[in-house]
């Protein structure tokens, strides 16, 4: 008998049909992977069994939790299962508390509304479950604010408020996509843990297969708002013969073709120089009258790259790699230390004298939504860095040049008159690249370039920076906290922690055999499908 | 993966299309047309000449010859309405153009510049909002004597925060977007930035605060010129009308309906206005009060 | 904590003080000599020289600053010219009116917004709503001295319920005092209640658009306590803001509906004193008005410490 069992489940908002007959089930105490990518419709289905779908949804079909019609249930019904049988963890940690309540009013408020406990027997269990996900009270009171904590212990309160009750069902929506992969690691763990204590069943939604064969016993795979392919989740995965399952397992391990390796041409000059870089921030004061302390963000970094080289900055997040990347770009001064680029020092220079080097290194960044200015056309936006140049082109020159950088990442010409929004986001990062090989540079420095991409994008943004590598020569600075994507594209590796870099070497040597602590905290941590599988495959002997 | 794609913000067709729909913006423009049509004919023909005053006519109820009836010196109402309508807008006008003239550079210099330029811009920001127009125009008043011209200072001097806050709040939020970290990769200067991609990302919203601080202006141009600080008689003027026909409002009581619903009409109409346009930038939310 | 409220109150004292400084030199101005100003074109050499005497206007300007702001501190701000009294007391007198209106104004415009806007929030959408905001639309579009009008004309003129302007004093009795102040409260109120209605709804609506009150929601509270809870305290730092800023324009109306009633209050005692270029009235009340306004908003900064606890924290 299934705990949760969804039976043609569709679901319109306006006249979009946003999920198609789904059907699924959970039997008790079963992990089940919802997998997809964006828009495919997995928190839509996850929002449909709690009820918390927007009031112009329209629904058709069946959700039976527990022998209730979830669709068929009066709100105050709904409202007696929500957070009680069924407790749900989202995505975003640091938005999902209310920032004007403290921890502990958070995690008793659910136990209070649904057990009628006094405030004290409340407040003890709050304090039980709060030390069970990992926030011992000596260390977290229950008092504090959401504001003081990281990201990775909010996601723990989040869980907390979750499993307060111990549902019978908890479904967790991408609950790790907003953390780095060391974190990533804890919170599936304590995940898992939790689930197999009170013997829950999981809903666990994810964008990531490794992690979603690592978590679940059974898989469903969403596409577009159908469902494509449920199974055993080894099985599936392994034999994967349905061809987008295919696809997706294909795209998630995706190593570009690449001839190596550009950079060991050891007798030329560096292209960049960094030496014993240190970047200061101004601390919070304690109060008025006495000095802050001020945060080391990067602290006495070096370090050299030769023309053509592909190098990876890895590290956890808030390491001080983006901070470093800033300075590299003369974005940001440093408090102390020299930054050569080309043999010139561009620490400190002001924006006339930084022409030339602009000139020769270009930045693309995370966000394919976000980099660009949504009022200027693609022509406009893709040119911006020609006026870096030596002449600036006349009209016609510079349309050409643009034309040229489009097709050279697989767009038309005629896109050249279109605006952002009007493409997709794999299709916006190729915009950024056009935008950043324009003036033909010698450096790129991407920060995250593939991190908010769906995998199947992602593993054909990959190739495109690995073929302009090897066509223009051009050098990257690759800055991530995806492994996957360090040994996917890169030759050699810097492991950055706490605002040193504790750990260099080639690309290959220091992820199979990582020296620092901080690596291989990294390297541990870090999903990986085939081994996943394999460990599933062992598992069930 | 969850995020969720924002929508098609801001091409000419689908703004003018949200335009066409939204139902605000449609209202509010027609009766602001209206009163801005009313105020331009005034200029070359108004019913009744108003600087003629025919005691005879006096204090007559609306008729087919006078639509909103006369005043105490027998002048017809319409017709000072109409002229009102001119003095309004053009103190309002000025009063936002004073405003948007100084507050917004003053903002986006703030917000681009940041630290002490930026914490004594705001320090600024207080010290005036201390003093209502109002209050400036009665301190103004004292010292050089009533006139049109103080109600424009005093309400113009207002609206300067009020645009310095909104224009710097908006660079603000536009300041840590990647496409200006990548501008600044490509070379140009904040100066450079600011013109070409904050003030246009902020046009919008100065927009909508263009038409609230618009309607503020004829609120207060009518409430100074009611007391006496604003329009000096025999200009006609809104406010000035209804403080006449406060004493005769038992025998007359048209001469206090017609001015208050003009005033009330015109800045329902820029309200009306302003939320639609703001709906039409930002269709996911109406965030305005 | 500390840190935050010790930085909110000394940029309230150095506004003050380059405020009164603005006040000062304002007056300073004054095209031609302020005593020929206040005694007008006929009085005599000796007159005026007497008068110039007695302001201090024969001293250097930052003396005469000095005094004029200790005089304020000490509540001395010198002697009304036409009355010729100190003007304490005629601001004592005056200030009795005037705060209880401001103060009744700010409390009911609170009072009928705050629910609105909560109700129109939770039916964002629905007819209830629209109605609601429709209402409020033309309520923030009213000029408030018209709305006066038109309350005196139904209910003093045809009703006559209330008196229709005057005050008899509050050595009168509290019920009559009260009742004159009926009307030009509602004039007031109503017209700031429909800016905060809007302003109530619009920050509900964006909170709860937040990703904690679907996390509220998930541990199974209805929408009614969620709102309560979770939503209304959140969104009271616009609303909060707003208020302070409505506390600027309620003492500017309050001048304004003083007029369009007869109050005795202390918009009529600036407006009079102006006729009678009685300045340093004037120069006092816009002071006591500024300064009003200034405390006020430094009030509002506080309060948000207490509603946001990331303000306690941070600087």
């Amino acid at each position: 008998m299934s705990l949760l069992e969804i039976e043609k489940l569709s679901l319109k908002i306006g006249s979009q049909s946003v999920l198609k007959d789904i059907d699924l089930s959970i039997a008790p105490g079963e992990v089940l992977g919802l997998v997809g990518e964006s828009g495919s419709g997995k928190s839509m289905t996850a929002l449909a069994v709690m009820r918390l779908t927007p009031d112009y949804a329209q629904m058709k079909g069946r959700i039976t939790f527990n022998g209730i019609d979830i669709l068929g249930a009066t709100e105050p019904q709904m409202c007696a299962l929500r957070g009680d049988d069924i407790g749900m963890v989202f995505q975003e940690p640091m938005t999902a508390l209310n920032p004007v309540k403290t921890i502990g009013e958070q995690v008793a408020e659910g136990i209070r509304w649904h057990t009628r406990a006094s405030r004290a027997e409340a407040e003890e269990r709050a304090r039980k479950i709060l030390d069970r996900v990992g926030l011992p009270e000596q260390k977290f009171a229950l008092s504090r604010y959401p504001h003081e904590l990281s990201g990775g212990q909010r996601q723990r309160v989040a869980i907390a408020i979750a499993c307060a009750l111990k549902p019978k069902l908890l479904i967790a929506d991408e609950p790790t996509t907003a953390l780095d992969v060391v974190l990533q690691a804890q919170i599936l763990d304590l995940l898992k843990e939790l689930v197999s204590e009170s013997k829950m069943s999981l809903l666990f939604i994810s964008h990531d297969l490794a992690v979603v064969t690592e978590m679940a016993d059974r898989i469903t795979i969403l596409r577009q708002g159908a469902v494509m392919e449920s199974g055993d989740t080894a099985r599936t995965l392994s034999e994967a013969t349905h061809p987008y399952t295919r696809q997706l397992a294909l795209a998630s391990t995706h190593v570009p073709a690449r001839v190596r390796p550009h950079g060991d041409e050891t007798g030329t000059e560096n292209l960049l120089d960094v030496a014993n870089v240190t970047r200061d921030y101004p601390g919070t004061r304690r109060s008025l009258f006495s000095r802050s302390e001020p945060v080391r963000a990067v602290d006495n970094v070096s370090l050299t790259m030769k023309p053509g080289a592909s190098v990876a900055l890895v590290g956890r997040s808030g390491c001080g790699k983006s901070t470093l990347a800033r300075m590299i770009l003369a974005l940001d001064t440093p408090t102390s230390g020299a930054i050569k680029f080309r043999g010139m020092d561009i620490a400190g220079r002001s924006e006339a004298e930084l022409r030339r080097p602009r000139r020769n290194m270009q930045v693309v960044f995370q966000d394919p939504y976000g980099s660009f200015d949504p009022r200027h056309t693609v022509e406009r936006l893709v040119a911006e860095p020609l006026h870096l140049l030596e002449r600036r082109p006349d009209r016609k020159e510079r349309r050409d040049m643009v034309a040229r950088a489009l097709h050279e990442v697989g767009l038309n010409r005629s896109d050249m008159e279109k605006y952002p929004h009007e493409f997709s986001g794999g299709q916006r990062q190729r915009l950024s690249i056009a935008r950043a090989i324009i003036t033909r540079p010698k450096l790129v420095v991407a920060d995250e370039p593939v991190s908010a991409l769906d995998v199947s994008i992602r593993a054909q943004i990959l190739d495109l920076f690995a073929e302009l590598n090897q066509k223009l020569g051009v050098a990257y600075l690759f800055i991530t906290h995806d492994l996957t994507v360090a040994r996917a594209i890169t030759d050699d590796v810097l492991v950055m922690h706490e605002g040193r870099i504790v750990e260099r070497g080639k690309t290959s040597d220091v992820l199979s055999h990582p020296a620092s602590e901080a690596a291989q905290a990294l390297v541990s941590a870090a999903p990986d499908l085939h081994r996943a599988i394999a460990r599933r495959l062992q598992e069930q002997g | 993966m969850s995020g969720t794609v924002p929508g098609n913000p801001s091409t000419l067709g689908a703004l003018a299309g949200r335009a066409l729909t939204n139902r605000s913006f449609i209202i509010g423009l027609f009766i602001t047309l209206v009163v801005a049509a009313m105020a331009l004919v005034s200029f070359f023909w108004t019913p009744f000449d108003v600087t003629r005053l025919i005691v005879a006519d006096r204090m007559q109820p609306p008729s087919s010859a006078h639509w909103f009836g006369t005043d105490h010196f027998g002048r017809d109402v319409l017709s000072m309405i109409m002229i009102g309508a001119r003095n309004s807008i053009a103190v309002a006008l000025v009063a936002v153009g004073i405003g948007m003239g100084v507050g917004v550079p003053l903002g986006c210099w703030a917000a681009a510049r940041g630290g002490w330029i930026d914490e004594a811009l705001m320090r600024f920001n207080d010290l005036i909002f201390a003093f209502p127009a109002l209050l400036s125009a009665i301190m103004i008043t004292a010292v050089f004597g009533p006139s049109a011209i103080n109600a424009i200072i005093a309400i113009g001097i207002f609206n300067i925060p009020v645009f310095a806050r909104v224009a710097r709040a908006g660079a603000l939020s536009i300041w840590p977007r990647e496409y200006i970290l990548a501008a600044r990769a490509a070379g140009k200067g904040k100066a450079r930035i600011t013109v070409e991609h904050i003030i246009p990302n902020i046009a919008n919203l100065l927009l909508v605060q263009g038409t609230i601080q618009f309607a503020l202006g004829i609120l207060a141009e009518a409430a100074l010129s009611y007391v006496g600080l604003g329009t000096q008689p025999p200009m006609p003027s809104w406010g000035r009308m209804l403080f006449d026909a406060q004493t005769v409002m038992i025998v007359a009581p048209w001469l206090a309906l017609f001015p208050g619903c003009a005033i009330l009409l015109t800045v329902l109409g820029l309200n009306l206005l302003g939320d639609g346009i703001s709906d039409i930038f930002d269709p996911r939310a109406r965030r305005r009060p | 904590m500390t840190a935050y409220l010790l930085k909110r109150l000394l940029i309230g004292a150095a506004t003050l003080v380059v405020a009164s400084v603005v006040v000062f030199l304002m007056l300073e101005v004054v095209p031609g000599d302020p005593a020929r100003v206040m005694l007008g074109m006929n009085a005599s050499e000796a007159q005026v020289e007497l008068l110039r005497d007695q302001m201090g206007l024969n001293q250097p300007l930052i003396v005469r600053y000095l005094d004029w702001a200790r005089g304020l501190l000490s509540l001395d701000f010198g002697k009304s010219y036409t009355y010729s009294v100190p003007v304490i007391d005629l601001v004592k007198e005056r200030f009795v009116v005037s705060f209880p209106l401001a103060i009744i104004a700010l409390a009911l415009s609170t009072l009928i917004a705050i629910p609105i806007g909560l109700f129109a929030a939770a039916r964002r959408g629905r007819a209830g709503d629209t109605a609601a905001m429709a209402v409020a639309q033309i309520g923030v579009a009213m000029p408030n001295f018209w709305f006066a009008l038109l309350l005196v004309y139904v209910f003093a003129v045809w009703l006559r319920l209330v008196p229709a302007g005057g005050f008899p004093g509050w050595g009168a009795g509290a019920w009559p005092a009260l009742k004159a102040l009926v009307l030009p409260a509602v004039a007031l109120a109503l017209p700031q209640a429909a800016i905060l209605a809007r302003v109530t709804r619009a920050a509900l609506v964006e909170v709860l658009g937040e990703d904690y009150i679907r996390t509220a929601r998930a541990k199974g509270m209805p929408m009614r306590a969620v709102m309560w809870r979770h939503a209304l305290r959140n969104a009271l730092i616009p609303v909060l803001t707003i208020m302070g800023l409505q506390f600027a324009f309620l003492l500017a109306g309050t001048i304004i509906i003083e007029n369009v009633f007869y109050l005795p209050g202390l918009g009529r005692l600036v407006f009079q004193a102006i006729t009678q270029r009685d300045l340093i009235v004037v120069e006092s009340v816009v002071m006591l008005l500024v300064a009003a306004v200034i405390v006020v908003n430094l009030l509002v900064d506080l309060s948000y410490a207490l509603v946001d606890p990331r303000l306690r924290t941070r600087q």
